[in-house]
């Protein structure tokens, strides 16, 4: 325990991707195989067990310390974390400083049984555990059975530093690591040892990624005749890999992906040998993308249940070819790849060619861009006829994304609540509203949604200090504030509500900035909102 | 309430039988000050009153030619038929709890404190009394401070580390109190200190008073020749991001406050390392403290108010909140003004 905490406060006190990727090495090679088997599996995202309820270790926590349940939940909404703020509020351990149990039996033993226990049984283990730990280690025992725990290091950092300590190369390493990673001294020492998996079928190309374009294309990019374009999809950009009779999916933040897209494995199976395709996956409805929010429904769960299965649908939507008959064709240009997709291309309804979009003039497609919201996009993919693909924002000028402006709104202020992690002790959750009256200023002020981002930490700051003095009452962790701050809300979308007081729903939105030049009088109304409404197809 | 010696007003704590205020945050006649924290002390009275080892700190805070009447600790004195006296509050030089004492009623004002004892200033006493107003800033059991030699230890290791990795560690400290703590407490055999300008002015007025700290220049061509990679820099949190700091790269940044006790504040802030190293009671020494006054009722003033007034009702105490125009319970007060706000 004590190696795996030091570990752990080596990568969360640095925030150089360098320096996590050293430390995390340097444990790999220090740490007795036995504890790096379990420590690959929580750094690699694993959950250990399912986690011990929050109210169980609440009440708990208020047994031994004595404190009562509203002093507990000031101290947690202070904090921010449950596991931290146990760690800081119950007494000392029996013995003070590290415990010296090593990871490896801290898991087995006091870990992963405690699923198979009654309550009470749980009860006296997590009160032995906390006469045992104290201050980090105690910290880390509530991460670890808490089924949330994320280390601060990327998963890609972890396999990086692994494929570092074994000497082999990381594509490699995130081969091996594919799929399930049981812990155990064998297989954590299969994954270190030397060689190379030559020849790896497995491996994806690196993404060629778009610039943004904010200038009009017709000042920067000349003849709309040398362009490609393409609707600009909002969903998982992912190469499907077809290689030595195996099916991979992989994102763009090198994940494999393809177990939570069976279809699309599916899919891949049916294409010939040595296909290499770069798309995006969607989750589809009839005719157009449903929201990212649905896909990630898919992502999120190793296993897809049959039910989601079917209610989320999703498709592959192909826009590029990168290898074919196993060469790479990257080199050619994006009219010679597009033709020979198209030739590659097989029938199936999880599979879809992304279309061209045609166009006389950048006025035309100006025109046709605003019909993006209609069509459940972000705008267009222009991409240079002659460009050959390249390698991750490399090539500046050949892709572009031209996205279409967000809606915005200009709200008041009225209601606050901390926010969580690292922002834990500020006031930084905001609820903004809208005139409901015929005209500005007029009528009462309805609140319409929520939305934190878009700040910088100094505004931040300022707006926390003057929630805490414009402060006109308290109810549970939201604070209501004097109706004083206009902040332009920026959103993709708008839709009916009835969950919402105001009938209207904004989609992600975000704080766009702080208007310190306008006054709450001047913030729009609902009126205004519902015109959107009625303008959406 | 009306019974009470010491009451708040929109100007801060006033005695009405004495005719005086406490830390008044607006100019008044006459202003008995705790600490000379930006927060207790306001520019502008007519004639202030602070403990003996206050009186330059204050000075530096205040007009060049304010009255400052400098009292020994424990010494007692008239105002207005009022016997007032200061008792050493531990949290920075010359900080002083109130004691105000009229018609068989005694009432203690304890301003900022600390309970643990750390060689820069005089060490904080429990002074009996029927009512204790106490600060709040640490007033919920999150809060436990460790040993100071234990923190002390990991700032001299972070620095070896830094020194290793060929980097200058710069600790962000409050200008007034926290500053000359750590370079009290710090081995400064390993290297060089810089401090910055606001820093160095309080320096002097520690060494003055027989405070011991190694020596400290200020940013010089010369200084920063000799500190860069090695030495150890001390500066308050605004100087985060500016040019004066980037002169010292590359360097490990380290924030030192009880703030720090909490790992998404450290986070926020941006920092390295969080050194939990505090100039206020944490929430036992809090309640210690009240018990050791003996008092029978507790205003709780500046910080996690309701909290604590509601939990010291629970053990069946008469508490309630004494209302300051400061709400405390933020670590936000970091910039510009309140650079040497405590924490």
């Amino acid at each position: 325990m004590q190696r795996f905490t030091q570990l752990f406060l080596e990568v969360d006190r640095t925030t150089r991707t360098s320096e996590k990727t050293a430390a995390l090495r340097r444990y790999f090679e220090d740490a007795q195989p036995r504890d790096a088997a379990w420590a690959l599996a929580v750094l690699t995202g694993q959950k250990l067990i399912r986690r011990v309820s929050y109210k169980r270790l609440r009440q708990w926590a208020g047994e031994v310390t004595g404190f009562d349940d509203w002093l507990l939940s000031e101290c947690h909404s202070s904090v921010g974390d449950l596991s931290e703020t146990l760690a800081l509020i119950l007494p000392p351990a029996d013995a003070p400083g590290p415990s010296g149990e090593p990871l490896h039996r801290v898991v087995e033993e006091r870990i992963l049984p405690l699923p198979l226990m009654t309550e009470t049984q749980q009860r006296d283990a997590i009160r032995k555990a906390w006469k045992t730990f104290d201050g980090h280690e105690r910290f880390l025992f509530h991460k670890l059975i808490s089924g949330n725990f994320r280390f601060g290091a990327a998963r890609k950092v972890v396999i990086n530093a692994l494929a570092a300590a074994a000497d082999i190369d990381p594509a490699v390493m995130q081969h091996r690591l594919a799929g399930t990673y049981t812990p155990s001294v064998e297989n954590f020492e299969a994954l270190l040892r030397g060689g190379d998996d030559v020849e790896d079928p497995a491996r994806p190309y690196p993404f060629f990624l778009a610039h943004q374009l904010d200038d009009d294309p017709a000042d920067v990019l000349g003849d709309v005749a040398d362009w490609r374009v393409e609707w600009k999809w909002d969903g998982i950009r992912a190469q499907l890999i077809r290689r030595a009779g195996q099916t991979l999916l992989w994102s763009r933040g090198d994940e494999l992906i393809t177990d939570a897209f069976p279809e699309l494995r599916a899919v891949g199976d049916r294409l010939p040998d040595g296909t290499v395709i770069d798309g995006e996956v969607l989750a589809w409805d009839g005719d157009k993308p449903l929201l990212f929010g649905q896909l990630q429904k898919r992502l999120n769960r190793k296993r897809v249940e049959l039910m989601l299965f079917m209610d989320v649908p999703v498709v592959f939507m192909a826009y590029d070819l990168l290898e074919h008959a196993g060469d790479d064709q990257r080199a050619h240009s994006t009219d010679q790849r597009r033709e020979t997709l198209e030739q590659v291309l097989i029938e199936d309804e999880a599979l879809r060619l992304s279309q061209l979009v045609e166009a006389e003039s950048w006025e035309q497609l100006a025109d046709l861009r605003e019909e993006s919201r209609a069509h459940g996009v972000e705008g267009f993919m222009l991409k240079r006829a002659d460009a050959p693909y390249g390698t991750g924002r490399t090539g500046k000028g050949l892709w572009w994304k031209w996205k279409v402006d967000p809606y915005t709104v200009d709200c008041v202020m009225i209601y606050a609540q901390r926010g969580t992690g690292r922002r834990s002790t500020l006031y930084t959750d905001y609820t903004f509203a809208v005139w409901n009256g015929k005209q500005r200023g007029e009528g009462e002020l309805v609140p319409v949604t929520k939305a934190y981002s878009g700040l910088t930490d100094e505004e931040f700051a300022k707006v926390d200090k003057f929630i805490r003095d414009h402060s006109v009452g308290k109810k549970g962790s939201f604070r209501q504030v004097k109706p004083e701050l206009v902040f332009e809300i920026a959103f993709e979308g708008i839709n009916e509500s009835e969950r919402h007081k105001s009938g209207v729903a904004l989609r992600f939105p975000r704080v766009s900035r702080w208007r310190t030049d306008k006054q709450p009088e001047e913030a729009d109304t609902l009126v205004d909102l519902k015109r959107l409404l009625a303008k959406r197809v | 309430m009306g019974r009470n010696l010491v009451e708040p007003t929109d100007r801060g704590l006033y005695c009405a039988a004495g005719d005086f205020f406490i830390d008044p945050w607006r100019p008044v006649d006459r202003a008995v000050v705790t600490h000379a924290h930006s927060d207790h002390a306001t520019w502008g009275c007519d004639r202030y009153l602070c403990s003996e080892p206050g009186v330059e700190v204050l000075r530096q805070r205040v007009q060049n030619d304010a009255d400052i009447q400098g009292v020994a600790y424990g010494e007692l004195l008239d105002l207005n038929g009022v016997k007032v006296s200061l008792h050493p509050a531990g949290h920075l030089l010359g900080s002083a709890q109130v004691r105000v004492e009229h018609a068989g009623r005694v009432e203690v004002i304890s301003g900022d404190y600390k309970v643990q004892p750390d060689g820069t200033c005089d060490a904080f006493e429990p002074v009996k009394c029927h009512r204790f107003i106490t600060e709040s800033t640490f007033g919920l059991p999150i809060y436990r401070w460790r040993d100071d030699a234990e923190v002390t230890a990991d700032i001299n290791a972070w620095w070896r580390d830094n020194q290793e990795a060929g980097r200058t560690s710069v600790v962000f400290a409050y200008a007034l109190g926290k500053a000359q703590r750590i370079l009290h407490s710090v081995d400064a055999s390993l290297g060089p200190v810089v401090v910055h300008g606001s820093v160095q002015r309080f320096n002097d007025v520690y060494r003055a008073a027989g405070v011991a700290l190694p020596d400290t220049t200020t940013s010089t061509e010369e200084s920063r020749k000799t500190c860069k990679g090695v030495g150890l820099v001390v500066t308050p949190p605004s100087t985060l991001g500016t040019p004066w700091l980037r002169k010292f790269a590359p360097y490990s940044t380290a924030f030192a406050s009880g703030w720090m006790a909490i790992r998404g504040n450290r986070r926020r802030r941006g920092v390295d390392r969080g050194f939990v190293v505090s100039d206020h009671a944490d929430w036992p020494g809090l309640l210690q403290t009240i018990a050791d006054t003996g008092c029978e009722s507790v205003g709780v003033t500046h910080g996690y108010t309701q909290a604590l007034v509601r939990y010291l009702r629970q053990q069946g105490m008469d508490a309630d909140i004494v209302p300051t125009r400061y709400e405390g319970e933020s670590d936000t007060e970091q910039t510009g003004e309140t650079t040497d706000e405590s924490g």
